[in-house]
C-alpha cells in the first residue's frame, strides 16, 4: 500500500471494471434512469451517466445536460449503498414444522460480492454510520457483515456541491478521506476526461496494479484537491456546535408544531437517508402449512405502527414522529452510537414532496430562546 | 475491503426450538408456559430479563421470563392474551413447539440493593416480570432488609399467582407479623375483604428505611408515574427507583429501531432503567 497518488485515464477506468468482474464483483455503480441517477449494474462505462448533473432544491430534483463529458459531474440520487448492504427486504430465516418439530434456518444463500463504484465521502460516512449500528454494539447482524466484508469501493470525490448538500458542516465531505479501497477525483476537460486518485487498502493496491496508470504529477494532485475544495466551499451550513444538548433542550419548542403543519408523515425521508435502519418485519405460512417465513422490511418512525403499543401508539402526532426522526438523526444518535445521524447528504432536503429542510429546522429552535430542559414531575396526567 | 472483528457467525435473529412442557391457565385471560430447550444448554437469565417467543407463522413478541433464576432448566413465561400473538401463546397445548431468542436486556439491581429495604409495585401483568426478583430476594433472604410486594390487578379474579402470594406473605417476612405483601383490586367482587383502590396507596403506610431503600416497579406507565411521585414522597433517593419499560419490538437487539426512548434502545439498555435514566422522556407526551 506504498502507494501514492496516481493517474488513470478513462481507459484505465474501464479496465478497472473489467477487472473487479473478473473477481467475480457484482460492480454496482451511477446510471440513469426515469429521470434520476440511481445505482444499478455497471456493464460498461457507457453505463455512467456521461454528461448529466442533478439539479437539486428543496423538495425538487431534476437532471441537466452540463454541456461537458463528465461522468461522475452529479451529486447523489435517491439511492443509497444501503439498499446493498442493508437490503429493502430480506429474509431473515425460515421455520419448517415437521413430525411436531421445528427448525429453524437462517438465510443460506450466500451474500452477494458487491463492488461500489463512485461512492461520495458522505456516503463513505454514512457507512461507518450503518457499522456502528450493526456490527458495533454486543449483537451484529450477519446478513449486513457478510455483504460488508466482501465489498470493494471505489469512492469519487464530488467537485461541486449540491443545493441540498451540507457534508462540510457535518466534517463527511467532500473529499473522501477513509473507508474505500480507491478514491478518485475526476478532472473535466470538454468531453474528455482523467482521473487523479488514490490508494486507501491493500486491496484497492493490488486492483491498481492490473490497470493501467502512472503516478500523478504534483500539480495535477493539486489541481483535483483544488476542484474538491471548491465543493466545500459551496454548501449549506448546519451548525453543529453544542447541537445535541440543544435539541435536547428544544423538546417543547413551538417551531415543533410549524413543520409539523407542513410535515406529510410520509416518510420519504427515512426511505432515501443513508443512515436510516429501522426495520419491521412480517412473518408467512406456505399454503400447506408446513414453511413459515420471517422476512425484514425496511421501516420508517413515520408510520402509525411503529411505535404501536396494545392499545395504541406512542407517536400519534406528526409532532411526535418528526422530532423523533430529528432528534434521533442530530442528538440521541450521538448517545447511542458515539457520531452524527446525519452525513449531510441533502436527500432528505430533495425528497420531501414538501421541501421541509432539517437544516432550517434546527436553525429556527437556534433563534427563538428555549426554556431549560426541565422534566415534568411525576405523576403528569398523559398517559 | 475492511477486517471485522467477531469471527464467529452467530445470528441473533434465529430463534431456537423449546417444548411446551407445562401449560397453566392462571386467569381468564393469563396463562404460564413452561419450556425446555429441544437442543442445546438451559437459557440463563437474571431477573428482570426477556425473551423474543415466535409462534410459527403467526409472529414473535418479547415476553418476560417469570420462573426462578436458579432453575434455568424450565424457561418459564407468563403471558396476558391481548393481540393475535399473544392468543396464539396462550392457546399452546402442552409438546407444542416454539421459537425462542435470548434472554435479552438489562436486569433488575439485586447486587446493588444488598442491605436494602426493597419495595416492589406492579400492576396487572406487571407482577411476571417481577417473579424472579421475588425468587431471588428468597434465596438470599437475609442479604436484604424489610421486603414489600405492592400488588395491584383489576379484580380479585384477575390476581396472578394467589397460592404464592400466600405463601410469600410468610416466605418474604423479615419479623413475625409483618404483611410484605399487600394487595388491592380496582372493582371488589365476590367475597373480597382486601383493599380496594390504586397501588399507590399502599405506599404511604410502608415501615422503610427511605435512604436506604431500592423499588422495583413494572406496570402501565402512568401507574409507573404515580407509583414514582408517592416513593419521592417518602424521601427514597431518585436514583434507587427503577422501572421495566414497554417499548414496540421487533428485534430486541438495537436493529430494528422501534423501542426508541429518547437515547435508549429499551431492549438493549433496558427493559429495566433507573429513574434518572428516563426521567427526561417518560414524562413527556409522545417521547
Ligand atoms: C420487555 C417486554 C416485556 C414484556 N413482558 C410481558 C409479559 O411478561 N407478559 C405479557 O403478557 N406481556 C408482556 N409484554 C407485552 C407483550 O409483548 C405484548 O402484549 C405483545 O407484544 C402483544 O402482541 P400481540 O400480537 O398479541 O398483540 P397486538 O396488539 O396484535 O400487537 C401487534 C404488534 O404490536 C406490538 N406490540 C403490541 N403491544 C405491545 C407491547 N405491549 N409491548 C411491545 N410490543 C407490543 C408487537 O410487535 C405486536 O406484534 C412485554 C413487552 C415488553 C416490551
Ligand atoms: S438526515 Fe438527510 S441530510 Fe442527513 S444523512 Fe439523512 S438524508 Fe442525508
Ligand atoms: S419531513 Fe418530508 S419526507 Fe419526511 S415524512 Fe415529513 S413530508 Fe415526508
Amino acid at each position: 500500500m506504498s502507494k501514492g497518488p496516481f493517474k488513470l485515464e478513462r481507459a484505465g477506468l474501464l479496465q478497472l471494471l473489467q477487472a473487479l468482474k473478473t473477481q467475480g464483483y457484482l460492480t454496482l455503480g451511477p446510471t440513469v434512469r426515469e429521470g434520476a441517477i440511481v445505482y444499478d449494474e455497471l456493464h460498461r462505462l457507457e453505463d455512467l451517466p456521461i454528461g448529466y448533473t442533478d439539479h437539486q432544491e428543496g423538495g425538487s430534483y431534476r437532471l441537466e445536460q452540463r454541456g461537458d463529458g463528465a461522468m461522475f459531474g452529479y451529486n447523489v440520487g435517491p439511492h443509497s449503498w444501503k439498499r446493498f448492504m442493508h437490503p429493502p427486504i430480506l429474509r431473515l430465516f425460515r421455520a419448517r414444522q415437521a413430525n411436531g418439530d421445528l427448525e429453524f434456518e437462517s438465510e443460506g444463500e450466500a451474500a452477494p460480492k458487491y463492488a461500489f463504484i463512485g461512492v461520495r465521502a458522505c456516503e463513505l460516512q454514512a457507512i461507518r454510520v450503518q457499522d456502528r449500528v450493526f456490527l458495533g454494539g454486543p449483537y451484529q447482524d450477519p446478513h449486513y457483515k457478510a455483504r460488508r466484508e466482501q465489498v470493494f469501493i471505489v469512492a469519487v470525490n464530488c467537485t461541486q456541491a449540491g443545493h441540498t448538500c451540507f457534508c462540510a458542516s457535518v466534517e463527511s465531505g467532500p473529499r473522501a478521506q477513509t473507508g474505500f479501497d480507491l478514491a478518485l477525483t475526476e478532472v473535466v476537460d470538454g468531453e474528455h476526461s482523467y482521473f487523479v486518485g488514490e490508494v486507501g487498502s491493500e486491496a484497492g493496491a493490488r486492483l491498481l496494479d492490473r490497470v493501467a496508470h502512472r503516478a500523478a504529477q504534483e500539480a495535477e494532485w493539486n489541481q483535483a484537491l483544488a476542484l474538491v475544495d471548491r465543493a466545500a466551499r459551496q454548501m449549506r451550513h448546519l451548525d453543529t456546535q453544542g447541537l445535541k444538548e440543544r435539541l435536547y433542550q428544544s423538546l417543547e419548542h413551538p417551531r415543533w408544531q410549524v413543520v409539523a403543519n407542513r410535515c406529510l408523515s410520509c416518510g420519504n425521508c427515512t426511505q432515501v437517508c443513508p443512515t436510516c435502519f429501522c426495520t419491521s418485519v412480517e412473518d408467512h405460512t406456505d399454503l400447506a402449512g408446513q414453511v413459515a417465513e420471517r422476512t425484514r422490511r425496511w421501516d420508517s418512525c413515520f408510520t402509525a405502527d411503529f411505535s404501536y403499543l396494545h392499545g395504541g401508539s406512542v407517536r400519534v402526532s406528526t409532532l411526535a414522529r418528526y422530532r423523533q426522526w430529528l432528534t434521533h438523526k442530530l442528538a440521541s444518535w450521538q448517545d447511542q452510537f458515539g457520531l452524527l445521524g446525519c452525513v449531510g447528504c441533502g436527500r432528505c432536503i430533495t425528497w420531501c414532496p414538501v421541501g421541509i429542510d432539517l437544516t432550517e429546522e434546527v436553525a429556527a429552535m437556534n433563534d427563538v430562546q428555549t426554556g431549560r430542559f426541565a422534566p415534568k414531575e411525576a405523576g403528569g396526567a398523559h398517559v | 475491503m475492511v477486517s471485522l472483528p467477531s469471527p464467529i457467525v452467530v445470528d441473533p435473529m434465529r430463534p431456537r426450538p423449546f417444548r411446551v412442557a407445562r401449560v397453566m391457565r392462571e386467569t381468564a385471560d393469563v396463562v404460564t408456559l413452561e419450556l425446555e430447550a429441544q437442543t442445546g444448554p438451559p437459557l440463563r437469565f437474571q431477573p428482570g430479563q426477556f425473551t423474543m417467543l415466535y409462534v410459527f407463522g403467526v409472529g414473535e413478541v418479547p415476553i418476560s421470563i417469570s420462573g426462578d433464576p436458579q432453575k434455568p432448566e424450565r424457561l418459564v413465561h407468563t403471558i396476558r392474551k391481548v393481540g393475535a400473538v399473544t392468543e396464539a401463546l396462550c392457546n399452546l397445548r402442552k409438546g407444542a413447539v416454539v421459537g425462542v431468542r435470548g434472554p435479552f436486556g438489562s436486569h433488575w439491581p439485586l447486587e446493588q440493593a444488598r442491605g436494602h429495604d426493597v419495595v416492589m409495585v406492579a400492576g396487572g401483568i406487571g407482577l411476571p416480570p417481577l417473579r424472579p426478583a421475588i425468587y431471588h430476594l428468597l434465596h438470599h433472604r437475609q442479604d436484604y432488609g424489610r421486603v414489600y410486594l405492592l400488588y395491584g390487578a383489576r379484580t380479585p379474579r384477575d390476581l396472578l399467582f394467589p397460592e404464592e402470594l400466600k405463601r410469600w406473605q410468610y416466605t418474604l417476612s423479615h419479623a413475625p407479623g409483618a404483611t410484605p405483601v399487600r394487595v388491592t383490586v380496582d372493582r371488589a367482587e365476590g367475597d373480597w375483604d382486601g383493599a380496594v383502590g390504586l397501588v399507590t396507596s399502599l405506599i404511604a403506610p410502608l415501615t422503610i428505611d427511605p435512604s436506604r431503600t431500592t423499588a422495583l416497579m413494572v406496570g402501565p406507565e402512568v401507574m409507573m408515574r404515580f407509583t414514582i411521585a408517592e416513593l419521592r414522597k417518602r424521601g427514597i433517593p431518585e436514583e434507587n427507583l427503577y422501572l421495566s419499560m414497554e417499548r414496540n419490538m421487533k428485534c430486541a437487539v438495537g436493529f430494528c429501531g422501534h423501542c426508541q426512548l429518547g437515547p435508549h434502545f429499551v431492549c438493549r439498555d433496558g427493559p429495566v432503567l433507573a429513574f434518572p435514566q428516563v426521567r427526561d422522556w417518560m414524562t413527556r407526551k409522545e417521547v
